[in-house]
């Protein structure tokens, strides 16, 4: 009875201690002047260390406009690698403001694990490929193809339900690894292979003739991506939210990273002068300055800038846009209005 | 008088021992044929080494890019180390300052280099080898003598993993010793407390203690109180590595037989002086092997930290084998990062070999 008071005890003043603790994540940031961001230990083109030692990659460049908006310099950050155990709790503890790391926007982790997710970056989800000799273009016509997946994912699930769902079969060949099951498709075992498409385009540029291979545009599962902050730091959680919106936003109007300045000059639009403030205040509905969204764009360009640069057909990585298009292009990607 | 001619015998030469049991046939029927078993294991063995070693050689040598990957070379392409080859050695440490960890790569070197030639005392050596940590740290970390502060987040590569391995083992043996001595102690409240602590450890695997320190440790801690990362993991390893070394040492102790504490008694040496003038300088000789042994091991182990997002060496490794631009050269960073393994444990185990050497009396 008395032990059970105790650790009560105990926990109400921890909880007293950490709510005494807890100064707003912005005023936090701006105080040490270098913003902490969780990143994955390494996921291609994602985040990933280059030979000069520069961390590089879609999820880093959208932590480095956060900084940009914030600390007004996009190298004002301190980049700390979280394996895919710690991604959560190194946010919700406060060791990083944010966590930009590949991380799938559910339920559970939003409202049980002490995080709040922002805005979703990329819209992943397992996909299909196959050899380009096949001349097939739709999962739908793939009847009777043998497909290579892992074991112990949700992947084999997700291709039995895509197949009961269309009314087509497929014969499953499942192998322990990814790089075993891409192996077997590799040496013609089987006709398809299933992953999430993210890591697809990553896995087919190791294969000896990346461009006999074909991405399929059907996905079959939702792996919505999404950085996320803290639980109930509201404020902080709308910055990072803006910012991404903003780079989005950027995209629709067609300003990028080399013409933002000449756009903020000359521009009539109503809605990219708020944006870029050049009427109206809307950083400091954030806490932030005008030009939050300028030096944005100015670090990393707009969301199609960033996407072309880690993921577009001048990498090896090369995965089409697909659903994370723009919505006026036929992809998810739409952003609210700033105002 | 006669002299007396002493007929003196001369051996004449030795006759050549004969050919089936001297030189490379004696040799080859004394270790490889020498039982209708072990000559069929030879036979089997040459025949897979003649299977296995002219690919190999030709994958790594022969048909190898050097210089730049090159679509001709069917081999393995070492261009793709010698590009990664920074990140590898000190991760993401700024480039201007590298100089910091080549200096202190060469101290090491050199430290290494007269703990081998035993040039120096050994108390000298002792006193050099657990400074050098604290110069270490302030060299890599900066931050005085106007050396521009360095984050620890920014720290990887063979750095880490030698950083983590060399401060792991320089205080887990002090504090192997102190555990080992608590639980050989009268006291019962030492006794009970050391054995607890060592077969906690013990009983756990170092992922579990690392996974501890590093997810679980901040959900206890009250909001804003941050423990670093790399401390976390250091403080990890150092409790593992104490409580195995606390069991290699006090097998030594076992081994001093009981006369030696009634002689040091009887010369007036007092309970503490006979441990450390007596008792311990015999026990450490006896577990040499075993020491070395956890130190080896203890480098090999820190290759875990992958697992809570540090990355070290092989954490570099598969980080560099995933780079977009080098995608599909994950054969040739795993081998480099087995050779650079073994070449730092080999040299380990060859020292280690030589102090047992020359302590057999």
């Amino acid at each position: 009875m008395y032990l059970k008071k105790i650790v009560v005890f105990l926990c109400v003043s921890f909880l007293a201690l950490g709510s005494t603790g807890l100064a707003s994540t912005l005023e936090d940031v701006k105080a040490r002047g270098v913003l902490n961001c969780g990143i994955s230990e390494g996921v291609p083109g994602f985040s990933i260390p280059d030979s000069s030692g520069r961390w590089v990659g879609f999820d880093v460049d959208m932590a480095r406009a956060v900084a940009a908006a914030v600390l007004k310099d996009g190298e004002k950050i301190k980049f700390v690698s979280l394996a895919s155990k710690q991604k959560i709790v190194a946010v919700s503890s406060g060791q990083v403001d944010l966590t930009s790391r590949t991380t799938t926007w559910t339920l559970k982790r939003d409202a049980k694990q002490g995080v709040d997710f922002t805005t979703i970056v990329f819209y992943d989800g397992q996909g299909f490929m196959i050899p380009k000799s096949m001349g097939v273009t739709s999962a739908k016509d793939l009847d009777g193809a043998s497909v290579c997946v892992t074991a112990g994912t949700t992947s084999e699930l997700n291709v039995a339900d895509f197949a009961r769902a269309n009314n087509i079969k497929f014969e499953i060949v499942v192998f322990d690894g990814k790089k075993e099951a891409l192996n077997a498709y590799a040496s013609g075992r089987c006709d398809v292979f299933t992953t999430d498409i993210s890591q697809l385009a990553s896995l087919r540029s190791t294969l000896a003739k990346p461009q006999d291979h074909l991405i399929l545009p059907e996905v079959l599962s939702k792996e919505p991506l999404s950085p996320l902050v803290r639980h109930g730091d509201n404020q902080w959680k709308d910055i990072v939210t803006w910012v991404i919106n903003g780079l989005i936003a950027a995209e629709e109007h067609g300003i990028t990273k080399a013409n933002v300045l000449e756009i903020k000059a000359t521009s009539k639009n109503p809605v990219v002068q708020r944006m870029l403030g050049k009427s109206g205040d809307t950083g400091s509905y954030l806490g932030l300055d005008k030009d939050w969204m300028v030096r944005a764009i100015q670090t990393v360009g707009n969301y199609g800038e960033i996407y072309q640069r880690h993921f577009g057909p001048d990498t090896r990585l090369n995965i089409p846009r697909g659903i994370n298009n723009l919505w006026t292009k036929g992809g998810q990607h739409y952003a609210l209005p700033i105002r | 008088m006669a002299s007396v001619r002493l007929k003196t015998f001369v051996p004449g030469p030795a006759m050549a021992p004969p050919l089936v049991s001297s030189g490379v046939i004696g040799w080859m029927r004394i270790n490889l044929f020498n039982s209708s078993l072990n000559s069929v294991l030879t036979v089997v063995a040459l025949f897979f080494l003649y299977k296995a070693l002219p690919p190999m050689i030709s994958w790594a040598f022969l048909d190898a890019a050097w210089l730049a990957p090159s679509p001709e070379h069917e081999g393995a392409c070492w261009a793709f180390i010698i590009n990664k080859f920074r990140v590898l050695m000190v991760g993401l440490y700024p480039g201007e300052l590298v100089w910091r960890p080549m200096a202190v790569a060469a101290i090491v070197v050199i430290l290494s280099v007269l703990t081998v030639a035993r040039k120096l005392s050994t108390r000298l050596l002792i006193i050099l080898w657990y400074t050098l940590p604290v110069v270490l740290f302030f060299i890599i970390n900066g931050g005085i003598l106007g050396l521009p502060k360095v984050e620890q987040s920014l720290w990887g590569g063979l750095m880490l993993s030698m950083g983590l391995a060399v401060v792991g083992i320089l205080l887990s043996i002090p504090f192997g010793i102190l555990l080992a001595l608590g639980r050989r102690s009268r006291l019962a409240v030492v006794r009970t407390l050391c054995t607890g602590i060592i077969e906690c450890i013990r009983g756990v695997p170092l992922i579990t203690i690392l996974f501890m320190a590093s997810v679980m440790l901040p959900i206890f801690l009250p909001q804003g109180v941050n423990i670093n990362n790399l401390l976390r993991v250091q403080i990890g390893i150092i409790l593992f590595s104490s409580a195995y070394m606390a069991e290699v040492v006090r097998g030594g102790l076992q081994a001093i037989p009981v006369g030696q504490f009634e002689a040091a008694g009887s010369l007036g040496l007092n309970a503490f002086q006979t441990m450390v003038f007596v008792v311990l300088p015999q026990a450490l000789r006896h577990v040499v092997p075993s020491l070395i042994g956890r130190c080896v091991a203890l480098f090999k182990d820190t290759s875990l930290v992958i697992i809570v997002g540090l990355l070290d060496f092989l954490g570099m490794v598969k980080a560099s084998s995933q780079d977009p631009q080098w995608l599909g050269y994950d054969a040739e960073a795993y081998v480099f990062c087995a050779f650079v393994y073994w070449i730092i444990c080999f040299s380990m185990s060859r020292y280690g070999r030589s102090i047992e050497r020359r302590n057999q009396w």
